[in-house]
């Protein structure tokens, strides 16, 4: 039962209170885009073994959505973050760095 | 019989006599008793037989680690089966029942299983999956009826469960599981930081082993150190303490399921729970659950009389009862010398120790031999005698199992060392490591402890549960760990220190994972590795040797381990004799996945409060207590419940719909339409937001207009529609369907937050804050304008799909004329508060009219003569505007919308995907079941089919069967006759058809 932070209201909320959004900062294909993008954009997703951005709702809470920075493996939670923005902000990638120094982030 | 023994029992008050029932048979314990101990105290040493082979079985244990003594207890409502024996207190007219045999627990017909298997071995490992392979007839006449009989253990109650349950929500800084010495101790060093600390212990008593097995803390006994720590843990305000509450299970981020049986005790007490189940977040939590001894491996060590070391120890210290009046003692080490002196001093016969290691020297074997008890090393048991119980047991040196001899007892307490209780540690990802020299696991932080979000361990074992088993150690790592706990959490600890600890010294024990038998014992298929489930050392021995090499498939291929006690007994001995087997270390081979709950926990504790009414919340409107009173007949629509309809005296479900339906087809109709979703967007973006969101154009929309719009999912699938009403230049209402406003207004919030946020946009869902009536049929405008309304509402001031905000019958309104029926409409909504008295007034303005409300059939029923899709019927998340012939409502100019470019990926786009259809059956008064399928031809094996009925009903309108269906290539095929094959051999016939059924032109609504 994952605990994170909800950046928009500040509650530290419980899993139960939250609903998943799946991968984070995904490109958007939409009319005119070819079919390999669209089909990237609609079916493929990462399933990575550490690292993970994330969307999720605070859905039984200020009803917000945020994105979160999370390890798959440890479930350790790096940071959550505003869901107006398109990449992770530079202080959680230095939160991951410091506790994940050998990671790197995929383009 | 009575077994009591005087001198002892520390936990039993003698003063006071309790009655209870065993198979019908009225027997006496003591306050403070468990039911085991009862039993024993009046020679019950038999309890039940075993699940596979009907094996007669007794009380191994006296704790939840319990593998036979499970019985049934209670009677009709609170009758629960499976109930272990040595968890349950014993009350005043407690009942209870042995299982798994019949016609009774001495005779049982199903040990015959027993004696073919000892022909052949029918149960043998893998027997679900070797014997039942052919032949096929044999599985219906020979094989189920056979499992059948074997499988289930006890009996499922038949009534209704009628005692409560609740959740208790917590949050400490320190949670501390297990109140033995370890917990005590930790939970006292950590609170001394003033953090906040929550103690709980499964049994009804604080102390753990400190109440059985001798041991001086600080110059005080063990029971004298206990009162006077739980005195002051009581007097700490920081520190609360529970006992009857267990760890069930531990999940990730601190979060821990504690289970409290707060009435089982002393059931049906008014106004308390049975079982309360803790939902805890802590900072920090200490797992001090202790540790379990594990049995021998020997031949017949499953006769009842045969038991942990331990447990007898515990039931002549705690309960004052001898199971037995001379005991053979078998143990690796030297802790069980503890049950030979205790047994000693109360006056117990001592026939003989059996020790399989070469030598035993140290402190409680040397007092062990000087008080005249008989030490034989090197030695095992090869064979316990008897068969419903022990009569003495033959030992052979381990070398040489062919020089036997007898050694005549009635008790055989067995002790094959211990294993820490890790598996809460492991529920919550804790890792552990095979320890050679003390033969067990233990947790391993190093590789892998718990942790919390912020990445930091946030759960240690302390004590026993971490393998220091020897009480000074013990006491030393629990204080240690109390103290790092707190600072863990945020508190500096006072610079507690260990209290003085004087205990036995213990010489090492020595792995002994089976003792040799000869004859027809010597393969190991009489001794038992897990009691419950019947699994022998032969069995683990022929997964290895058939190619098992992993536990967890030893594990499922024999079931060892897979009883309700998870194999708290047998996992290790198990695994170590798959290890030997396989030639391999133990560690390699590993231990299975430890899975919560730690024991079986109610059903009813973890429901909670969510039964009966409270099961789940249900949404009413305000018209509700009006249907109530006037013959509705509900049915759940998402969270509401809407009237099926209103059925008159004398009336079925089907009369009154149709009922219903003519009336407002020839008068008028009203209908509750509350429970529509209702969603205000706003903002000066509104419009290009709607366009996105919608497939037809939205922005272009006037204000004081309506128009019905589709919303598709990314994938171009349909998933809800309604009415959209421009309110003001910069507000829209948005219209859903009943059970999907939450999920559109959730979708419009995550592509408004998520993707679009530059647009200036507000949602609100503002369903429940207005009540809104349909009133529809020819009749509908004089109904109105008979219940006063402010505007004009003649066809040229109020056309079709138009709206005007006024006040009808006094009550401020937003007055929509669009319709789902096809006749003349108005929706009519209104803040909520005004609902019921609108309602009414509507009824009192149409009686001259021949008003009458009607419910969601024939709802449905005069859309689908309209020929109107219904989201759920006619889509199924597959199902594309384009495929329901709603294209005139998918926008070409569009430069984009939520669903756009799906619609043109190639399988959305083939010519042959199912299409809506209309349906005319042959015979007009038969209704094609809903769901049937079309097909290409009956005469084919396996039939094909081309698709299926969505919607389908008797229409009274047409006085005629009508149906919706998706058919492949459907709008090619008008006029085609469908077959559709039925259960049994019947068959139905229908001929494809325009899915408009009435009034294609629109006359009825255009008045």
């Amino acid at each position: 039962m994952l605990v994170m932070t909800c950046p928009n209201c500040g509650a530290h909320c419980e899993e139960t209170e939250l609903a998943p959004g799946g991968q984070a900062h995904l490109k958007r294909f939409g009319p005119g885009s070819s079919d390999a993008d669209f089909e990237g954009y609609l079916f493929y997703r990462k399933n990575p073994h550490g690292v993970h951005f994330e969307r999720w709702r605070h859905a039984y809470g200020c009803g917000k959505w945020f994105h979160a920075a999370r390890c798959t493996v440890t479930l350790e939670v790096f940071g959550t973050y505003t869901a107006q923005c398109s990449e992770p902000p530079a202080e959680i990638i230095a939160v991951i760095r410091a506790r994940r120094p050998e990671w790197e982030m995929e383009q | 019989m009575n077994t009591r023994v005087t001198g002892q029992g520390r936990l039993i008050d003698r003063s006071e006599t309790l009655t209870f029932q065993f198979n019908g048979e009225t027997l006496h314990g003591h306050p403070g008793d468990t039911l085991a101990s009862a039993l024993l105290a009046n020679g019950k040493m038999m309890v039940g037989r075993s699940f596979k082979y009907h094996r007669p079985r007794g009380i191994v244990a006296s704790g939840p680690e319990e593998p036979n003594a499970l019985l049934g207890l209670g009677r009709g409502p609170r009758f629960e089966p499976n109930q272990r024996a040595t968890t349950t207190e014993l009350f005043n007219g407690l009942e209870s029942q042995s299982q798994n045999h019949w016609p009774s627990l001495e005779f049982d017909i199903g040990a015959v299983n027993a004696a073919v298997a000892s022909v052949a071995p029918v149960f043998s490992a893998g027997f679900y999956y070797k014997t039942f392979m052919f032949p096929r007839a044999a599985w219906k006449h020979v094989y189920e009826p056979v499992i059948r009989n074997a499988a289930g253990l006890g009996k499922a109650p038949k009534d209704a469960d009628i005692d409560s349950y609740e959740h208790f929500h917590v949050h400490v800084d320190v949670l501390v599981i297990g109140g033995g010495m370890a917990g005590i101790a930790a939970a006292k060093a950590a609170a001394s930081s003033g953090a906040e600390v929550l103690l709980i212990e499964q049994t009804p008593h604080w102390g753990g082993r400190a109440l059985a097995d001798p041991v001086v803390i600080d110059g005080l006994s063990g029971p004298d150190w206990v009162t006077r720590e739980i005195a002051a843990l009581e007097a700490m305000p920081n520190v609360r303490l529970r006992t009857r509450c267990m760890g069930a299970g531990m999940y990730d981020h601190g979060y821990a399921m504690l289970y409290e049986r707060v009435t089982d005790h002393c059931p049906g007490q008014v106004g308390m729970p049975r079982h309360r189940l803790w939902r805890v977040r802590a900072k920090q939590t200490i797992v001090a659950s202790g540790a379990i001894e594990r049995p021998l491996t020997f031949a017949m060590n499953d006769v009842p009389g045969v038991m942990l070391a331990s447990a007898v120890r515990d039931y002549l210290a705690l309960y004052g009862v001898a199971p037995g009046q001379s005991v053979v003692i078998t143990a690796n080490n030297d802790d069980a010398y503890r049950t030979a002196l205790a047994l000693h001093e109360a006056g117990v016969n001592v026939a003989a120790v059996v020790d399989t290691r070469p030598s035993a020297e140290g402190t409680l074997p040397t007092q062990t031999v000087s008080n005249g008890i008989q030490v034989y090393t090197s030695h095992g048991i090869t064979k316990v005698e008897g068969k419903t119980k022990v009569e003495g047991v033959q030992i052979a040196p381990l070398e040489g199992a062919s020089d036997s001899h007898k050694i005549t007892c009635d008790l055989v307490a067995m002790s094959g060392g211990w294993s820490p209780i890790v598996h809460l540690y492991s529920h919550c990802g804790g890792k552990l490591r095979w320890e050679e020299e003390s033969a067990m696991f233990r947790p391993a932080p190093d590789r892998g402890a718990p942790i919390g979000s912020d990445g930091q361990i946030n759960t240690h074992c302390a004590g026993s549960a971490n393998g220091h088993l020897i009480a000074d150690a013990c006491m030393a790592d629990a204080v240690e760990t109390g103290k790092a706990a707190a600072k863990a959490a945020g508190f500096k600890a006072k610079s507690v220190k260990a209290p003085p600890v004087d205990v036995a010294v213990e010489e090492p024990l020595q792995p002994h994972w089976f003792t040799p038998s000869k004859g027809k014992y010597a393969h190991g298929t009489k001794h038992w590795v897990d009691f419950q489930n019947d699994v022998t050392a032969a069995d683990v021995r022929l997964a290895a040797q058939e190619g098992y090499e992993s536990v967890e498939h030893t594990k499922r291929y024999t079931t060892l381990g897979m009883a309700t006690d998870q194999g708290k007994l047998s996992n290790i001995n198990g695994l170590a004799l798959l290890a030997e087997k396989l030639g391999r270390p133990i560690p390699e081979v590993g231990t299975t996945t430890f899975r919560p709950p730690y024991t079986p926990i109610s059903m009813g504790a973890i429901t909670g409060r969510s039964s009966g009414h409270l099961f789940k919340a249900i949404r009413k409107t305000r018209m509700h207590p009006w249907h109530e009173r006037n013959g509705a007949d509900f049915e759940p629509v998402g969270d509401w419940y809407r009237p099926y309809c209103f059925r008159r005296q004398g009336e079925d479900r089907k009369a009154a719909v149709n009922r219903e339906i003519l009336n407002t087809r020839q008068n008028v109709g009203l209908l509750d339409a509350s429970t529509l979703g209702k969603i205000a967007v706003k903002g000066p973006d509104a419009g290009k937001f709607l366009d996105l969101i919608y497939t037809n154009m939205m922005s272009t929309l006037k204000v004081g207009r309506c128009r019905y719009g589709l919303m598709c999912n990314e994938n171009g699938f349909l998933f809800d529609d309604g009415v959209v009403v421009r309110v003001a230049e910069d507000e829209f209402l948005l219209h859903t369907t009943s059970g999907g406003a939450d999920n559109v207004h959730g979708h419009l919030e995550e592509w408004l937050q998520t993707e679009w946020w530059d647009l200036k946009v507000f949602t609100a869902n503002v369903t429940d804050q207005w009540a809104q009536v349909a009133v529809a049929g020819p009749k509908a405008r004089a109904v109105i304008e008979a219940a006063g309304v402010e505007a004009d509402i003649s066809a040229d001031a109020l056309p079709f799909m138009s709206y005007i905000e006024t006040v009808i019958s006094g009550f401020p309104a937003r007055l929509y004329r669009i319709s789902f029926s096809g006749e003349l409409s108005y929706e009519i909504a209104t803040p909520a508060n005004y609902g019921a008295a609108l309602w009414q007034a509507l009824l009192d303005a149409g009686a001259d009219h021949g008003i009458m409300p009607y419910g969601t059939e024939a709802l449905h029923v005069m859309r689908a003569e309209k020929g109107f899709i219904m989201i759920g019927d006619e889509t199924d998340g597959t199902v594309t505007p384009h495929d329901l012939g709603l294209s005139w409502a998918v926008s070409k100019k569009k430069e984009d919308f939520i669903g756009k470019r799906a619609l043109e990926r190639a399988d959305l786009t083939r010519s042959d995907r199912k299409q809506l259809v209309g349906l005319m059956t042959d015979n007009a008064r038969e209704v094609i079941p809903d769901g049937a399928h079309a097909v290409v031809a009956i005469t084919e094996t396996p039939m094909r089919t081309i698709g299926h009925v969505t919607s389908t009903y008797f229409s009274p309108t047409l006085g005629h069967s009508i149906a919706m269906a998706l058919i492949e290539r459907g709008s090619e095929r008008l006029g085609e006759e469908l077959t559709f094959p039925l259960e049994g051999d019947r068959i139905l016939k229908a001929t494809i058809c325009d899915p408009v059924f009435l009034d294609k032109e629109g006359a009825r609504q255009n008045v």
